[in-house]
């Protein structure tokens, strides 16, 4: 599904700062991959390097979706090939209607994909019982994007539009921060009942405990722009247990 | 700065100038007293040059002097104009003159309709408390030369009084023929009280254009204005809505302007009345040689009234906006709420948006809050919308609408704000 390669990424502004050090990393389809490490060691850069945000130059290596050279991909074009990121703070988009922005999103993607675009009954349909599923209420779909969402709302409406653009690939960006302990099981199970055997996950968090809920076929410890252990869901337990400094200076 | 009285003498010289080869319009009775009046006012307020305040930022120059430029007339077959779809008395007028065999019956509108050209000798005891009257007031304190310029010369407009509910919106539709048209015209508005009319206006008007609205709002009337300003990009204009408003008065007036090379779009509204309401709102798009100004001038004079002034500009490739506002409360007018926003949303590093807000207050028991800004598109939300698979083209033009709505939220009625939403979509797809 995925496959980054040696992937070396520094800040656009300034070459100095680098970020992603060769990073290598596959994932199969239907694989849940989980990815920890502690604080400025890359797991952010790397989701926004796959997604295409602005702002950071890729030096050596690639990242490829099902064969595809994703760094060619204009951001539109990787969502529209089944790459989603949920985003660690989601945006708030005054003026735009929730509502308005979904469709939008989902029938441009079918559009770019040769798909019927959905008519406004039938994406009316669907997204009133994934948004049941969710706690997301008629208000909340009504509303501009993410204004005036809490914190939970606000991650709860990133899985929403995980479920409405049913992508590939799912990258989950410290999804856990700022939630409590029932919005994180809202959408752990939000996300479990995406999972299935063509859909793959990437999730990138500091803590164990989304891990509970979202279980994990591998872990991946990152430090310093690159992984430097994987294992199974065992490895969290042991961060949970010692902290990162053991791993790393096992690494170094 | 030049000197006061230095200033002065030359914009008295640039009216004599101005007015030396013109004479009144021929008619009697009250209006040409009205004129008479207006013409008085002109020669000593002077015409309006660039060094003064008011107009530091448009040079009023294309506006007042007897020479200009011949204006494109647009032949548009790629959209409907706009209020097409309403069900509306239409009032038509050619380069700025009225047109009876285009327009419909004006008595379908439910309220009285006449035409400034008719009037002159009859005894319309509602227009002569009006007509001049609202525009010499709003002489002071900021002097207003060119709406005064109308009163004196305007010959062409339409006097409507609404006594109840009109049946249907009162349309006044400008086309053009000629190139080289230089169109004045005066309407004049009274909502009895209770009463309720809604005013529509569009199309480019004239090569050149000098329109003036006065209105009176009685006590609990409504008036609700609807103005696009259309596609002929040579155009260049100003226009002055004087509004006075009695007790629990409302008034909306929304303006859409695409394009013209230099208008000016002055408001002066008063509240005399308590619990009076006034919300005067602008949406503007320019592309290239474009220079769009909107001075609004609220007074609150009465307690409890309520104002807003909502103005956004979408500007690019040398666009020029400009907005003075004011919101003056007197001490009489205490727990005034007044607000005011403008903002430009730059699209390149050409454009300008220059921006002069500012409120003075003489009561001590009020809420009032201004804001300008200007910026671009966020590049964090159109990321965000690009991640979820939206075309970049299509990401900005959901921005630029979005940051657009808050001016098309102040349109009362759905079906209009659809409507101009759905043409400044338009005219963004064609500038993109």
């Amino acid at each position: 599904m995925l496959e980054i390669n040696n992937l070396h990424a520094e800040l656009e502004d300034d070459s100095e700062v680098k970020i992603l050090k060769g990073l290598s990393l596959t994932i199969n389809p239907g694989e849940v991959h989980a990815i920890m490490g502690p604080n400025g060691s890359g797991k952010s850069t790397l989701s926004y390097v796959l997604s295409g945000r602005d702002g950071y130059e890729v030096t050596q290596g690639g990242a490829t979706l099902e064969g595809a050279d994703l760094l060619e991909m204009e951001p539109e074009e990787r969502a529209a090939a089944g790459l989603f990121l949920a985003f660690q703070y989601p945006v708030e988009i005054p003026g735009v209607g929730n509502m308005t922005f979904l469709r939008t999103a989902v029938n441009a993607q079918r559009k770019a994909r040769g798909e019927e675009e959905l008519s406004a009954g039938e994406f009316l349909k669907i997204i009133r019982a994934k948004a049941k599923e969710l706690q997301i209420d008629a208000d909340m779909l009504k509303r501009p994007v993410n204004v005036g969402f809490s914190g939970g709302e606000k991650k709860r409406n990133e899985i929403l539009q995980m479920a409405m653009l049913e992508p590939k690939m799912c990258i989950l960006d410290e999804t856990d921060s700022g939630l409590d302990v029932d919005a994180m099981k809202l959408v752990s199970d939000g996300v479990n009942a995406l999972r299935d055997a063509g859909r793959s996950f990437l999730v990138i968090t500091h803590y164990q405990r989304l891990l509970n809920h979202i279980k994990p076929d591998f872990v991946h410890i990152m430090s310093e722009g690159r992984i430097i252990k994987s294992g199974g869901p065992e490895l969290a337990l042991e961060v949970e247990e010692n902290g990162y400094a053991d791993l790393m200076a096992e690494a170094s | 700065m030049m000197p006061r009285a230095k200033l002065k003498a030359q914009k008295r010289d640039a009216a004599q100038a101005r007015l030396a080869a013109l004479s009144l319009p021929q008619g009697g009775g009250w209006v040409t007293r009205a004129r008479t009046a207006a013409r008085a006012r002109l020669l000593d307020m002077g015409l309006p040059v660039k060094r003064d305040e008011y107009w530091r930022y448009t040079d009023p120059r294309d506006l007042t002097s007897d020479q200009f430029a011949a204006a494109k007339v647009l032949k548009i077959t790629d959209e409907e104009p706009a209020f097409s779809a309403v069900d509306r008395v239409k009032l038509v007028f050619v380069d700025g003159v009225f047109d009876a065999l285009a327009s419909d019956d004006p008595a379908l509108a439910g309220v009285e309709i006449s035409l400034l050209l008719d009037v002159a000798n009859t005894d319309l005891h509602w227009a002569q408390d009006i007509y001049g009257k609202l525009e010499a007031r709003g002489q002071l304190p900021v002097e207003r030369p060119l709406a005064a310029f109308n009163t004196a010369f305007a010959q062409q407009g339409v006097l409507i009084r609404a006594t109840a509910k009109a049946a249907k919106p009162v349309a006044l539709v400008y086309l053009r023929s000629h190139e080289h048209a230089d169109a004045i015209m005066h309407h004049i508005v009274r909502v009895e009280q209770g009463a309720e009319l809604t005013l529509l206006e569009n199309g480019p008007v004239a090569a050149r254009f000098n329109q003036v609205i006065e209105a009176e709002i009685g006590a609990g009337g409504t008036l609700h204005h609807v103005r696009t300003q259309g596609r002929d990009h040579d155009r260049a204009g100003s226009a002055h809505l004087f509004a006075q408003l009695g007790q629990g008065a409302q008034l909306k007036s929304f303006t859409l302007t695409a394009n013209g090379r230099l208008v000016r779009n002055e408001a002066m509204i008063w509240l005399d009345g308590q619990g009076g309401s006034a919300h005067i709102a602008g949406a503007t798009v320019g592309d290239g040689a474009f220079h769009h100004d909107d001075t609004v001038f609220v007074t609150h004079g009465a307690q409890g009234g309520e104002s807003r002034q909502v103005f956004k500009k979408v500007l690019r490739n040398g666009a020029v906006g400009v907005f003075q506002g004011k919101i003056l409360v007197e001490q009489a007018a205490q727990q005034t709420d007044g607000y005011q926003i403008s903002q430009a949303l730059l699209l390149d590093e050409n454009a300008q948006f220059l921006a002069k807000p500012e409120l003075e207050i003489y009561a001590d028991d009020v809420k009032c809050s201004h804001g300008s800004t200007s910026g671009e598109i966020d590049p964090a939300q159109l990321f965000y919308l690009r991640a979820r698979g939206v075309p970049e083209a299509k990401a900005k033009m959901l921005l630029v609408l979005a940051f657009l709505a808050e001016a098309l939220d102040e349109i009362a009625d759905p079906d209009l704000a659809e409507d101009l939403r759905g043409r400044m979509e338009s005219w963004l797809q064609r500038h993109s």
